[in-house]
């Protein structure tokens, strides 16, 4: 009904080119030096925080569920990428270059290390109620910061240095693609629906024959394997790593970030990653109230509209298409911001 | 109209029950024995013996505070009994998950309704059809042909059931913003979704006036004709548990003090003193 | 440093642990809420004092300022930022809990700064035992943790105001329905919890003078630790479950390392929840249907 096959190519296929052309556009602009280093940098961070922000959503937007230790997840991305690019090597193997292999072997790596903790975790606190998994989530990144303090690994107290600069547009735009349309197409399926049927009403949903658990232990997975992948393009984008990278405040502001884009909404969190990344590195004045605005916006966002700004609406490049083909009459719209077509999934 | 005439006789089965004509041979969808539940040191059911045959609608009723809704959520495991054995189709569900229950045949409704508000009438009904819609979690993400053939056969699937009250035309809408009865009608389409053979209905007149409340009799008929499932359900509305149901149970301070026919549970002087008090007072 | 010694320790920072996790307990019990403010609202107290002290005031006159301004900072954040939401999902209010917290976080490392700020000692002296000192401070400490304790103990077994909060973290509805004023009783719970706050901030800042920021944070979340552990809602679950975190702590530290001992009072939340969600002293609740 929703979607049907046809229409679903369509919007594969429309989506692809928007994404190839976004893509091939900011490689040129990099290439051709219009995106100084400066610029990229913030790019990059950009799109590390939008997969953490997306995969967060999972488990708070759609799972309804408030885990505190997303950071948590990260740094175990962060640390196990890390460690395995500054300590293992791939020769190239003709024109594939063995140092992508490698970051690419070493953030799945950290991604399902980071997963494995998300299950290990999620079995016992799931079972609990809403402010429990909260709490113990919290406890959980607190833990995970202290053993990355306490052993010798991941360099102790003194942080992780040597950690190769391999994070780029090309892999960080990759991996953004990556939790999109996974999340986007998980979540528009039967997986999905129960997804949400937990959030909505977990004793309904249970009388309808949905395994809460199994559901529960889905999403969470699903999130902090993405959080380990965004963990080890940070890892690969600062170059250094100290267990302080990852606290309760970073699991705040990824917080901040779902919340209002919209619970429930991937373009939500895109939209709201990319502007709150920007916005305190832009503005140094603000950097220094970001995070008295944040918890403003947090409360505030919460009294007056609680599903977040976006709800659990979805921007769609699609319907922008149709849109302006159909009514003809009006003056078509340009697509205002060109960069929202790789964001738009519907 | 003629009810009695519709209805089947009760007859005495081996296992002590009473049981519809047609249901004798038939493994009975419910068998409960012996159930009781403790609350802290406070005992909210004790006691509770019933049997259901395949295509039976069964009354539970009782005054306020009687342990209805209690039985029900013994019935789906979402309290553990302290005591005693349920059988669905013959199998034992000590220590199976609500979940479990609901793939075992049960499936049920709530007495403060309980829908996927923000979510579509249809997709609270495709929630419903989950777990009779079969691909993995890979075939999902890949949009493999599986997807494609299990999701269209069951948006047809949904529609149908939809169909059945009517509701077809609401399947866009979220849930939430239907009105009362029509939320009542989707919790009932929603519980059929999952294939029950049995189906519990907590309280499903509740807040209708009498001409939504003879509709839904019939309703409740229908489904039992046309899914040919047995019924129980929870109702204070003594003209619909007269008028639909073919055995009764009441229900009082967690025991139960009558079972039998409509006609015996009216006339029956305990019931009449449980719902009236004692006469010379 | 010995044995007797890590315990008696463990004992003085538990009963400051037991009235922050009270605390907890009873906005926990009445609204079903985490109050992530409550570690902050001890920073506040904190601050108070330390202002108050530094003012020459004298002790006693500081100590009721840092009540004052807690009491009424509890039940402002009650009015302004949870009451709007009771009704609406949990974890909007968890979120609205949350941002309060960080709220006052930041707000005080723009006003004060990030540096700690010495507290002045307030209560000297000690005595021996045969050859164990035993400080002032803990006697003090413990003395009036455990008089704290038994007055709220009475207070909600006997009183009438004691009784309204029972009913209402019982069943709000049918509170409200016999005449209870659910909001009033709701502000009370807030006001002793935060009151509470503050003295426990004093005998905090005690033994560990430095007041800075995010001092209630880990704090605050340690106490709710103790709260679970005791068994939320319970008065006497707070007491158990403070003096058995004070005391896991203070075991740590001694025998292993510092910087341990906050994995281990976390490790003993997940382990406590795993084997027994409704904590030692809890009742299991069950949801209605």
């Amino acid at each position: 009904m929703r979607e049907n096959r046809k229409s679903f190519f369509g919007r594969t296929i429309l989506n692809t080119c928007l994404c190839l052309a976004f893509f091939l556009i900011v490689e040129y602009m990099i290439g051709a030096k219009i995106l100084n280093r400066y610029y990229t940098n913030i790019l990059n961070l950009v799109l590390i925080y939008v997969i953490a922000a997306v995969s967060l959503n999972l488990t708070c937007g759609y799972l309804g569920q408030l885990p505190l230790g997303h950071a948590g997840f990260m740094s175990i991305g962060a640390y196990t990428a890390a460690i395995i690019t500054t300590r293992f090597s791939i020769p190239d193997l003709g024109p594939i270059s063995g140092e992508a292999v490698l970051f690419l072997l070493a953030t799945i790596a950290g991604g399902i290390l980071a997963m494995v903790a998300g299950i290990v975790i999620g079995l016992p606190a799931l079972r609990l109620k809403g402010d429990y998994l909260a709490i113990i989530t919290l406890a959980f990144g607190e833990i995970i910061r202290v053993l990355v303090q306490n052993i010798k690994i991941t360099g102790g107290a003194m942080g992780m240095g040597g950690i190769g600069r391999y994070t780029g547009f090309g892999w960080g735009f990759f991996w953004t693609i990556m939790v999109v349309a996974f999340t986007f197409l998980l979540v528009n399926s039967r997986h999905g629906r129960a997804i949400k049927s937990v959030r909505e009403d977990e004793i309904a949903a249970e009388s309808v024959g949905i395994n809460l658990t199994y559901y529960k232990i889905v999403a969470f997975a699903g999130a902090a394997f993405f959080a380990g992948v965004s963990g080890s393009l940070f890892a690969h984008h600062i170059c250094y790593l100290e267990p302080g990278n990852f606290g309760y405040n970073m699991s705040i502001e990824m917080l901040v970030m779902v919340v209002l884009g919209g619970l429930g909404s991937i373009s939500g969190s895109i939209i709201s990653a990319t502007v709150l990344t920007i916005v305190p590195e832009v503005l140094q004045t603000f950097a220094s109230w970001k995070m008295i605005i944040y918890s403003l916006l947090l409360v505030v966002v919460m009294i007056f509209k609680p599903s977040g700004l976006m709800g659990d609406y979805e921007l769609s490049a699609a319907r922008l298409v149709r849109k302006v083909f159909r009514k003809k009459e009006e003056t078509p719209k340009l697509p205002e911001n060109y960069t929202e077509g790789e964001e738009t999934d519907e | 109209m003629n009810r009695k005439q519709e209805r089947s006789p009760l007859v005495p089965v081996p296992s002590g029950f009473l049981m519809r004509e047609e249901d004798v041979d038939k493994t009975p969808v419910l068998e409960i024995r012996h159930l009781g539940v403790d609350f802290g040191g406070l005992v909210a059911v004790e006691d509770f013996n019933m049997a259901l045959g395949r295509t039976e609608i069964a009354g539970l009723i009782g005054p306020n505070g009687a342990g209805k809704t209690t039985v029900f959520n013994l019935l789906t495991n979402e309290i553990e009994p302290t005591r005693g054995i349920i059988m669905i189709d013959g199998y034992d569900t000590r220590g199976r998950k609500p979940h479990e229950i609901c793939r075992m045949g049960v499936a049920r409704t709530f007495q403060n309704i309980r829908l996927f508000r923000n979510m579509t009438v249809l997709e609270n009904v495709k929630i419903g059809l989950h777990n009779e819609m079969k691909y993995s979690i890979g075939e999902a993400v890949l949009r493999l042909p599986r997807y494609w053939d299990n999701e269209s056969i069951s948006d047809m699937r949904a529609l149908e059931l939809l169909s059945f009250f009517n509701m077809q035309d609401m399947a866009g809408w979220k849930a939430g913003s239907l009105p009362y009865g029509a939320q009542r009608r989707l919790e009932i389409v929603r519980a059929l979704a999952t294939n029950p053979s049995l189906l519990l209905l907590d309280e499903p007149a509740a807040g209708m006036n009498p001409s939504e409340t003879v509709e839904l009799m019939n309703n409740i008929r229908r489904i039992r004709d046309e899914f040919s499932i047995a019924i129980l359900l929870i109702e204070h509305d003594m003209n619909l548990v007269m008028g639909v149901c073919d055995g009764i149970v009441v229900l009082n301070y967690g025991k139960i003090i009558a079972k039998g026919s409509p006609e015996d549970i009216m006339s029956d002087p305990v019931v009449i003193e449980a719902y009236l008090g004692k006469a010379d007072q | 440093m010995n044995l007797i010694n890590h315990l008696i320790n463990g004992i003085h920072v538990g009963s400051i642990y037991a009235l922050v996790a009270l605390g907890y307990n009873m906005v926990y019990g009445i609204v079903k809420l985490i109050n992530f403010a409550h570690g902050d609202i001890i920073m506040a107290g904190a601050y108070v004092a330390f202002f108050a002290l530094d003012a020459g005031m004298p002790t006693v006159v500081a100590v009721a300022a840092s009540v004052a301004f807690c009491v009424v900072l509890g039940v402002i954040i009650e009015k302004v930022a949870y009451r709007p939401l009771r009704k609406s999902a949990k974890i909007s209010l968890l979120i609205t809990a949350i941002g309060i917290s960080l709220l006052l976080e930041n707000a005080a490392q723009k006003m004060f700064s990030a540096t700690p700020r010495l507290f002045p000692k307030i209560i000297e002296g000690g005595f021996y035992i045969g050859e164990r000192h035993i400080s002032m401070t803990t006697v003090v400490t413990i003395i009036v943790s455990a008089v704290l304790m038994a007055g709220l103990t009475l207070f909600v077994k006997t009183t009438n105001a004691g009784k309204a909060m029972r009913a209402v973290s019982e069943d709000t509805e049918a509170a409200q329905l016999m005449g209870i004023n659910v909001d009033k009783t709701i502000s009370m719970t807030f006001a002793i919890g935060s009151g509470l706050a503050a003295i426990a901030a004093v005998l905090y800042c005690c033994s560990y003078p430095q007041v800075y920021p995010t001092m209630g944070a880990l704090f605050g979340i340690k106490a709710f630790v103790a709260a679970v552990l005791g068994g939320i809602g319970s008065i006497p679950g707070a007491v158990v479950g403070g003096l058995m975190i004070g005391i896991a702590e203070a075991l740590t530290k001694g025998y292993l390392s510092s910087m341990w001992a906050d994995a281990i009072v976390f490790s003993f939340l997940i382990i406590t929840l795993l084997l027994r969600p409704a904590g030692i002293l809890g009742k299991k609740v069950v949801e209605k249907v």
